[in-house]
């Protein structure tokens, strides 16, 4: 360690270690893993979504729910950011998630044609 | 490279409670579920420090959610890995409960037990894995050592740590900053830095619980106090009992001299600083500075008599400056967030936090940090939960073998080093024993005193022989020989005793003994006098048991259970005890399952 900026630098690089430990203030990714998300390919979905988070090194939780009563539309995958509404997609598939990603979580734009429900803050 | 992503992370209490508790099987258990289940990289699995909630050992926290599961065996496994970690629900019958009857608390934060605490030396303990320097930096550790090495000079460093009050927190409580400029002052060009890890208190365990889960802390404090007092070698003293502490250490020295934190130029400030861990065997009197230095040295742990004080000879008659783990261990916040944030908790005099390990008949035991200030009551019944099966608080035992009994008519004594003193108690290294109305205060005495007694080093007379007699005195009141005067006799021998003991071994040794006469005298009174233990606990006088034959079921189970087979009778027909043979120890009258045995 030769400086205190290096060592700065070094724990930018480490934070992404320690995210799952702290959600506050974070864009959150739930998926639907009741038993009939993960027969719809529910598993595949979260596995692409871990895969797009990690190449694209974002901080974002990943959490999952039990199933919402919507089995129809499953795999089901929301997205939340920080103090804005949750937006549900449906019938989400492994190739809708760098979309998904790429518009909203990063971009902040809802991807309309996937969307099938949308929960204002607070409302659960 | 990138550090690899998990979604979700476990944290698996692996401090020494939660080890013995079982959770080096949960851990195995885990991994292979996680394989079944196909999560293992999607899931990380961690090892952490304690978490201070032993009580409910083995404890696992689910993260991003910050589920805490309590009580985790490994069969529970298998749920928490198919319900929470594939399908995102919570074990519900897993979590914490207040009481029985009260509403599971899913988070971390909202549970009693940590809502008044506050966390300063033990903020990340829990949280980071102690073995991997990476998650101590990840959280902003040695940022402080950077600060220090690179924008403060040794003398700002000092003045920051004076200006924050902090004061040893091994007990003694002398002001820190005042201990390092003294050092620093002190002519030479070698100069040691010593860090006390010999806790030896019965019933502590602050210490060990930091070095095992956040020994970086340590170290990093200790690299900001050598470069105050120009110390550019150290040494870690801790007793050998502590295998899981060391060998935390030795992997976090390891890894803080290949990231350059420790060695030659750190931080290209051009300061040099090596740290060594010496092993203690685990005798008492290597806590007292001086015994320690000896210790180092390779010569036996014996006191010298002070002064020379350390900070001018100590080492190798090198000027030393020696403080305690948790000391060491509150130095990189003070530099980080300044002195006035560290000072914003506490009281005047005693500014910050200080780490308890509360034990004894308390509901939640375990390792709490709380602000100076804080009343007894506060810690026994807020954080600690109660007196365990809703018996009455009789007395709390501070500063272990050094320390007093403090009373429950003092329950809104706020604790600091001051009040603590006044009352006959000290600070201490931060044991805190609670007893309930079942404890003899007398026998409580004797146990301390039989403790520094055997742990005596035997160099000085005060000590060596006058610890002897007053255990002679209080085995003899103990038994129900208890002679007239012995009471003045005990108080005359301690004041002596303190007053001419050549360290402070010594200087406290009665204190557990003169503090118990002060507050419970009429239980020593009623042991000499009545031939009486009012608790019931010393053997020697209390009344033998005896069992209602109306009410006997002649099971049996208080035969196997009596240690001294006093009980005799034939199966399925009333049993007698044999009043001359028991020693009232009341094993039998625990065990009987129809409540047949009461003292006669």
């Amino acid at each position: 360690m030769k400086s205190l900026a290096e060592l700065k630098q070094l724990r930018e690089k480490l934070q992404q270690e320690m995210s799952a430990r702290n959600s506050e203030g974070k864009p959150k990714i739930i998926v639907g893993m009741g038993t009939c998300g993960i027969a719809a390919g529910a598993r595949e979905v979260l596995q692409a979504i871990i895969n797009e988070i990690e190449r694209r090194n974002l901080d974002v939780i990943i959490t999952q729910t039990g199933c919402i009563g919507m089995c129809e539309k499953e795999p089901l995958v929301d997205v939340q950011l920080p103090g804005q509404a949750r937006i549900t997609y449906g019938k989400v598939t492994a190739k809708d998630v760098e979309r998904i990603i790429v518009e909203h979580v990063i971009n902040g734009n809802i991807v309309t044609d996937l969307a099938v429900a949308r929960l204002e803050e607070g409302e659960i | 490279m990138q550090p690899k992503f998990y979604r979700s992370h476990v944290l698996i209490c692996t401090g020494t409670g939660c080890v013995s508790s079982g959770s080096k099987n949960i851990k195995t258990e885990l991994m292979s579920k996680l394989l079944d289940y196909g999560l293992e990289n999607e899931v990380k699995v961690v090892e952490t420090g304690c978490h201070g909630f032993c009580e409910k050992g083995p404890i696992m926290i689910v993260y991003p959610e910050g589920v805490f599961y309590c009580h985790v065996r490994p069969e529970d496994i298998k749920d928490i890995v198919e319900e929470h970690l594939l399908k995102g629900r919570i074990v519900e019958r897993l979590l914490y409960q207040e009481q029985p009857d009260t509403e599971k608390i899913p988070s971390y934060r909202d549970i009693d037990f940590y809502k008044k605490q506050h966390r300063i030396v033990l903020a990340d303990c829990g949280r980071i894995n102690p073995e991997r320097i990476e998650e101590y930096i990840a959280v902003g550790g040695y940022e402080a050592a950077g600060k220090a090495l690179t924008e403060m000079t040794p003398e700002q460093v000092i003045d920051e740590v004076k200006r924050s009050g902090l004061r040893g927190r091994g007990g003694a409580g002398f002001p820190t900053g005042l201990k390092w400029e003294l050092t620093r002052k002190s002519a030479g060009d070698k100069k040691y830095l010593v860090c006390n890890a010999d806790e030896g208190d019965p019933g502590a365990f602050m210490d060990r619980s930091l070095l095992e889960g956040d020994p970086h802390r340590v170290i990093e404090g200790m690299i900001i106090a050598a470069y105050a007092i120009g110390a550019d070698e150290g040494y870690i003293y801790v007793r050998a009992e502590y295998p899981l502490a060391i060998h935390r250490l030795e992997i976090a020295i390891a890894q803080a001299q290949q990231y350059g934190l420790l060695g030659k130029d750190i931080f290209g400030s051009g300061f040099n600083f090596d740290l060594h861990i010496k092993k203690g065997a685990g005798a008492f009197v290597c806590g007292e500075e001086t015994a320690l230095m000896a210790s180092i040295e390779g010569r036996r742990g014996m006191p010298r008599p002070k002064p020379p004080f350390p900070s001018v000879s100590g080492l190798w008659g090198k000027p030393t400056n020696i403080n305690n783990v948790e000391t060491f261990g509150n130095v990189p916040y003070i530099i980080k967030h300044g002195a006035d944030a560290f000072k914003s908790v506490g009281t005047e005099k005693s500014t910050g936090t200080k780490v308890f390990a509360l034990t004894g008949k308390i509901n939640n035991t375990g390792l709490v940090e709380v602000p100076m200030g804080i009343t007894l009551r506060e810690i026994i019944y807020d954080i600690g939960g109660g007196i365990s099966q809703g018996k009455k608080l009789k007395a709390v035992q501070t500063g272990g073998p050094s320390g007093g009994c403090i009373p429950a008519e003092l329950l809104d004594l706020p604790i600091d080093y001051e009040s603590l003193q006044s009352v006959g108690a000290m600070m201490g290294s931060g044991g805190m024993v609670v007893m309930d109305e079942s404890t003899c205060m007398v026998d409580v005495a004797r146990f301390f005193l039989k403790f520094t007694q055997s742990e005596s080093c035997g160099k000085c007379t005060p000590c060596r022989e006058g610890t002897k007699r007053m255990l002679e005195i209080l085995d003899r009141i103990c038994s129900g020989e208890g002679r007239e005067g012995d009471i003045e006799l005990l108080e005359e021998l301690g004041h002596h005793i303190k007053e001419t003991s050549l360290c402070q071994l010594g200087g406290s040794a009665p204190n557990p003994v003169l503090s118990t006469i002060k507050y419970f005298r009429d239980e020593y009174e009623a042991h000499i006098k009545e031939k009486r233990c009012p608790a019931n606990v010393c053997a020697g006088m209390s009344a033998a048991y005896a069992i209602n034959a109306s009410k006997c079921i002649g099971c049996g189970l208080c035969v196997k259970t009596c240690p001294i087979g006093a009980i005799t009778g034939e199966r399925k027909k009333p049993h007698t005890i044999d009043a001359n043979t028991c020693i009232a120890c009341g094993a039998c009258a625990a065990k009987c399952p129809v409540k047949a045995i009461a003292q006669g």
